[in-house]
């Protein structure tokens, strides 16, 4: 294993990160703040709790996972594009780098990157609505899993996209939907059935169902459904890069 | 003494079916400098790209130092410093920073010192806390330099190292490729100016439609070049040549009118003298007389005309 390639590679991105310290921290933290002012005050008020939640307390857990998947992906996906069309990539492509390091790399500074952000909003939070975590080593371990995930997600695209607007494109017609109905501002329980059924095919109703859970033992789905899907997420994106590497997809010529 | 790399029956076919590189076969001396010339399209770019893993090769077997470069790759690609044809930088990143990176990359502990003799050689040493998007193009060219000697290789590609580069420091860097060279690294270079070529080489190979259609040293290709001749326009034709005249290369062109005298301009006695007192004593007039040489530039368009 080639750790001081793995190291390189991540220190370099954790330095572009702390170069944009200002614009990385700042978007997610302003977005936040607004939604609680929006569907916390505002339209909170009128909601007195969910499952005996407050509704302020209640939304956290979804929008700290709303921004830990846009971030993930975002920065993963700009790691690894950027390089490939400034042509940087000769460097990687060249070096004696297993795939295996160039991807732990890549995907675990993006993913530390998501972490920051994460526990930056709820460090937020905390100063909007009382905050209670019942068990934060499932907390802390559900950021982990869903960061590493989706930053692998994003990786993906990275690799994928031909053009800018591909780097955008998934974002935003599929993960932001998806994260919106995902339960980040209500309980599926609230849905009609059928609805509720729907959002079953939702991956990211057993990120947030989980992740809720570990803060106020309040969920959609069993856990141990929650934390079988997120596995499985990440094997899935595992074995796509695997094979992206395995077969040069967009990387040689 | 075993090749440090060696090229067997390499074809590339790119998506789409273009055939840049056809059945070649290479072998590069340890220590050598070797230059690779061709017009542009010819292949260069792509041979190298195959050796260095940016090109999956369709056909053949390569191997650097004895290892194979895709089954040891590791191994293989340790060995190699690859400075691209692209200027291709990190425009935000520091000087000292992207030739750190690249060290690491390769695997290798920090060595500052290392890195400092690497940017002072090549005249960077006052710019390695600018970023590279503050820089000239000739810096930056300097800057993948750095980088590709970060990790101390073996073997150093260069894809047009002098490309936008001014006369002045062109005269520079092939100093530095000569003490480089001297040092110890095999170095491969490509380019299109053939004094570069004629300067620097042991050896040139001459690449076209991705054909290697000519690998010689150099010293058999200057001399090929130190070929000269004298032509003559004679004042009367000239039915056949004197039997006196027999010792010296001659030919009759254009009816008798011309003769052409082909010689070694590296020779003490090139004979000229000689012939032009003979053709006197045999009365033979002639109204005009030049001389000319071919040149690498000639030998190589000729080559590259005729593939
Ligand atoms: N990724 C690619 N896909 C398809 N064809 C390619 C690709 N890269 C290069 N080619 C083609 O292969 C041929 C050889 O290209 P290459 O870059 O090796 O030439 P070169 O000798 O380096 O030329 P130059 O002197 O212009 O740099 C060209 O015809 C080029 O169009
Ligand atoms: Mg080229």
């Amino acid at each position: 294993m080639n750790l001081h390639a793995v190291l390189a590679i991540y220190k370099f991105e954790m330095a572009r990160t702390f170069r944009t310290l200002g614009q990385s921290i700042a978007s997610p933290v302003i977005s936040t703040a607004l939604y609680f002012v929006v569907f916390g005050s505002a339209i909170g008020s009128r909601i007195d709790s969910v499952e005996g939640v407050s509704y302020g307390s209640f939304i956290v857990p979804g929008l700290i996972m709303l921004s830990i998947l846009n971030q993930s992906i975002s920065n993963a996906s700009f790691g690894i594009y950027f390089p490939r069309f400034t042509g940087t990539i000769y460097e990687l492509l060249s070096a004696p780098v297993s795939y295996l390091e160039v991807t732990l790399g890549y995907v675990g500074a993006a993913a530390s990157k998501s972490l920051m952000v994460g526990l930056i909003i709820l460090a937020t939070a905390g100063l909007f609505v009382p905050l209670h975590i019942a068990h934060p080593f499932l907390m802390a371990l559900f950021l982990v899993l869903t960061s590493l995930t989706f930053s692998l997600f994003g990786f993906i695209i990275g690799i994928w996209a031909d053009g800018f607007e591909k780097l955008q494109i998934i974002p935003l017609l599929i993960i932001t939907p998806l994260a919106f109905l995902g339960g980040s501002f209500y309980s599926i329980k609230m849905l009609p059935p059928l609805w509720q059924k729907i959002s079953l095919a939702n991956p990211v109703v057993y990120l947030i169902s989980g992740f809720r859970w570990s803060f106020y033992e309040k969920a959609d789905v069993s856990l141990s459904l929650s934390l079988f899907m997120v596995g499985f997420f990440m094997a899935i994106c595992i074995a796509i890069v695997a094979l992206i590497f395995k077969t040069g997809y967009r990387l040689k010529t | 003494m075993s090749p440090i790399i060696s090229i067997h029956g390499l074809s590339k076919t790119y998506k789409g079916g273009f055939q840049a590189l056809k059945n070649i076969d290479l072998s590069i001396q340890p220590g050598e400098l070797f230059a690779l010339l061709g017009p542009n399209g010819a292949g260069k770019t792509t041979l190298i790209g195959t050796v260095c893993g940016l090109v999956t090769p369709s056909e053949g077997k390569i191997t650097v130092s004895g290892h194979d470069i895709l089954k040891d790759y590791r191994k293989s690609r340790q060995l190699i410093g690859l400075v691209p044809q692209e200027l291709t930088t990190d425009a935000f990143e520091t000087v000292w920073n992207t030739v750190s990176f690249s060290r690491g990359l390769f695997g290798l502990p920090k060595n500052p010192e290392h890195i400092e003799k690497v940017l002072k050689s090549l005249s960077l040493w006052d710019k390695r806390n600018n970023k590279l998007m503050t820089l000239s193009g000739g810096m930056k060219r300097r800057v993948l330099i750095a980088k590709a000697l970060s990790h101390e290789p073996k073997i150093l590609f260069l894809d047009e190292p002098t490309a936008g580069v001014d006369v002045e420091l062109r005269k520079d860097m092939w100093q530095q490729i000569q003490t480089l060279k001297d040092s110890g690294v095999t170095v491969i270079l490509t380019t299109h100016y053939i004094e570069e070529a004629e300067q620097m080489a042991d050896r040139i190979g001459v690449i076209n439609h991705g054909q290697l259609i000519l690998i010689e040293e150099k010293r058999k290709l200057i001399q090929r070049m130190g070929q000269k001749r004298l032509l003559l326009d004679l004042q009367e034709p000239l039915a056949k040549l004197p039997d006196t005249l027999k010792e010296f290369d001659l030919e009759l062109l254009e009816n008798g009118l011309k003769l052409v005298y082909s010689y070694d301009s590296q020779k003490e006695d090139s004979g000229i003298a000689d012939l032009l007192s003979l053709l006197g004593n045999q009365g033979v007039k002639f109204k005009d007389l030049k001389t000319e040489q071919s040149s690498l530039e000639e030998i190589f368009v000729n080559l590259v005309r005729k593939s």
